[in-house]
């Protein structure tokens, strides 16, 4: 007899467990399968397609461990009709879940080498899971560090985490905010501002990379800079996804459907495709 | 023990600079150390020094009046603090206010702007090391102008 696979296109319900907000416009979300069923494995980096039943379907990274599946976690930011109505949701509540779908992290091609994580925003988010997989795996790395830009203070996400994570001896943790406001003591300026400060070999690093594309760009711009060659640079892309297996071509990049070849990429395959305007 | 002429080889401002210009420089340069709190300069006054920051965290300070004091930046280690010494009527611009215990190398702009003009060469390397710092934190200072992680159309997420 031979096991269906089960069809991408349908979401299956999952029930919220926990609805926990990060900072004035961004939540997380805590999600178990109804009927008790296994969550499938996923990469660090994948995203799934939420859907809010009624509202609609947007694709949201996976921001949990991915040695803990239970409960599915995704990071976002209210900012359109969907992350709007999925902030709203209750424990209890049920919406629909598709994937994991995407391209994933390079933390295998990562092992031995030293890993820099740069993020800016909710672009931790999807960064979140190769912070979980470093800790667990720490062992295997050579320097791991994390340079965090947000927009002021107030706007830091997983700020107990950061500080957490500052604290420990193995990890190196930048942070920097745009914008100082109240008594903040950290550093001000973007995050690509932190890159020359931190510690890492640059010959032997793999640089991820996630946040706004303009940050992404000058990010990558000074970690060549700083020598890190650009087959060794990552980033995350986000378009308008909406079947996610590249089958409908709403997220098409020039050769690339960002739900199915990305939304990691290599920098190297598309740096030249981001200065490029689109219609 | 570190010679100024070594410290000084040894900050990336002054990376690669030829032998006997980094000896002409440390002619003008000392040792300073700052605590918490310590104000190295205030904007309005003379600019008759900039400083290559070893170790510790200074805040690039404006006062606006009904606000108080606003930082512009933070300057750390391995970087440069002040370009005011270079260009009249060299007055700081902003306030360098210390914010965690700084070690730093101090640079005398006089000493260094008469070297300059006596050997244009020296000149020249300075203004292109000091062209590089304005041009990076020109091009941070304008992503920040984008307001990049906003929820406007130029923002991602």
């Amino acid at each position: 007899m031979t096991a269906t696979l089960p069809d991408p296109m349908v979401p299956r319900p999952y029930r919220v467990q926990h609805v926990r907000r990060e900072t004035a416009d961004t939540f997380t979300l805590e999600l178990v399968p109804e009927g008790g069923s296994d969550i499938p494995p996923f990469a660090t980096g994948q995203f799934n397609m939420l859907y809010v039943f009624g509202t609609g379907e947007i694709p949201i990274s996976i921001s949990g461990d991915p040695a803990k599946r239970r409960p599915l976690v995704h990071t976002t930011r209210a900012v359109g009709t969907v992350s709007r109505a999925m902030r709203e949701l209750k424990p209890d509540d049920v919406i629909g879940v598709r994937g994991p779908f995407g391209s994933h992290w390079p933390i295998e091609q990562a092992e031995g080498k030293d890993v820099v994580i740069a993020a800016g925003g909710i672009g931790l988010a999807p960064l979140r899971s190769v912070m979980y997989h470093l800790i667990s795996q720490r062992e295997k790395y050579g320097k791991a560090v994390l340079l965090y830009g947000a927009r002021t203070p107030t706007n830091i996400l997983y700020r107990r985490e950061l500080e957490h994570w500052r604290a420990n001896f193995d990890l190196e943790v930048y942070v920097t905010v745009d914008n100082a406001t109240g008594s903040w003591r950290g550093s001000v300026g973007v995050v690509s501002q932190l890159i020359p400060r931190a510690p890492f070999d640059p010959k032997n690093t793999i640089a991820m990379i996630c946040g706004p594309e303009i940050m992404m760009r000058f990010t990558a711009a000074e970690f060549e800079k700083r020598g890190v060659a650009i087959e060794n640079i990552y980033i995350s892309m986000e378009r308008n996804m909406k079947c996610a297996i590249g089958l409908c071509g709403h997220c098409q990049y020039v050769p690339h459907f960002v739900c199915k070849d990305g939304p990691v990429f290599q920098y190297s395959q598309i740096q030249g495709l981001l200065t490029k305007w689109e219609a | 023990m570190q010679t100024l002429e070594s410290i000084l080889a040894g900050h990336p401002f002054f990376n690669g600079l030829e032998p006997q210009y980094l000896q002409l420089i440390t002619g003008c340069a000392s040792n300073t150390r700052f605590g918490v709190g310590d104000f190295m300069f205030r904007e309005g006054e003379d600019a008759s020094q900039f400083y290559l920051i070893r170790e510790g965290k200074v805040a690039l300070e404006i006062f606006a009046a009904q606000y108080g004091p606003i930082t512009i930046e933070t300057i750390e280690a391995g970087e440069v603090l002040g370009w005011s010494w270079i260009f009249p009527p060299y007055r700081w611009h902003f306030s360098g206010h210390v914010m965690e215990p700084t070690r730093a190398i101090a640079l005398d702009g006089t000493c260094l702007r008469s070297k300059g003009e006596a050997d244009h060469n020296l000149g020249y390397e300075l203004m292109k090391r000091v062209a590089q710092i304005m041009m990076e934190r020109l091009q941070a200072t304008r992503i920040r102008l984008l307001d990049i992680y906003s929820d406007h159309p130029g923002g991602r997420l």
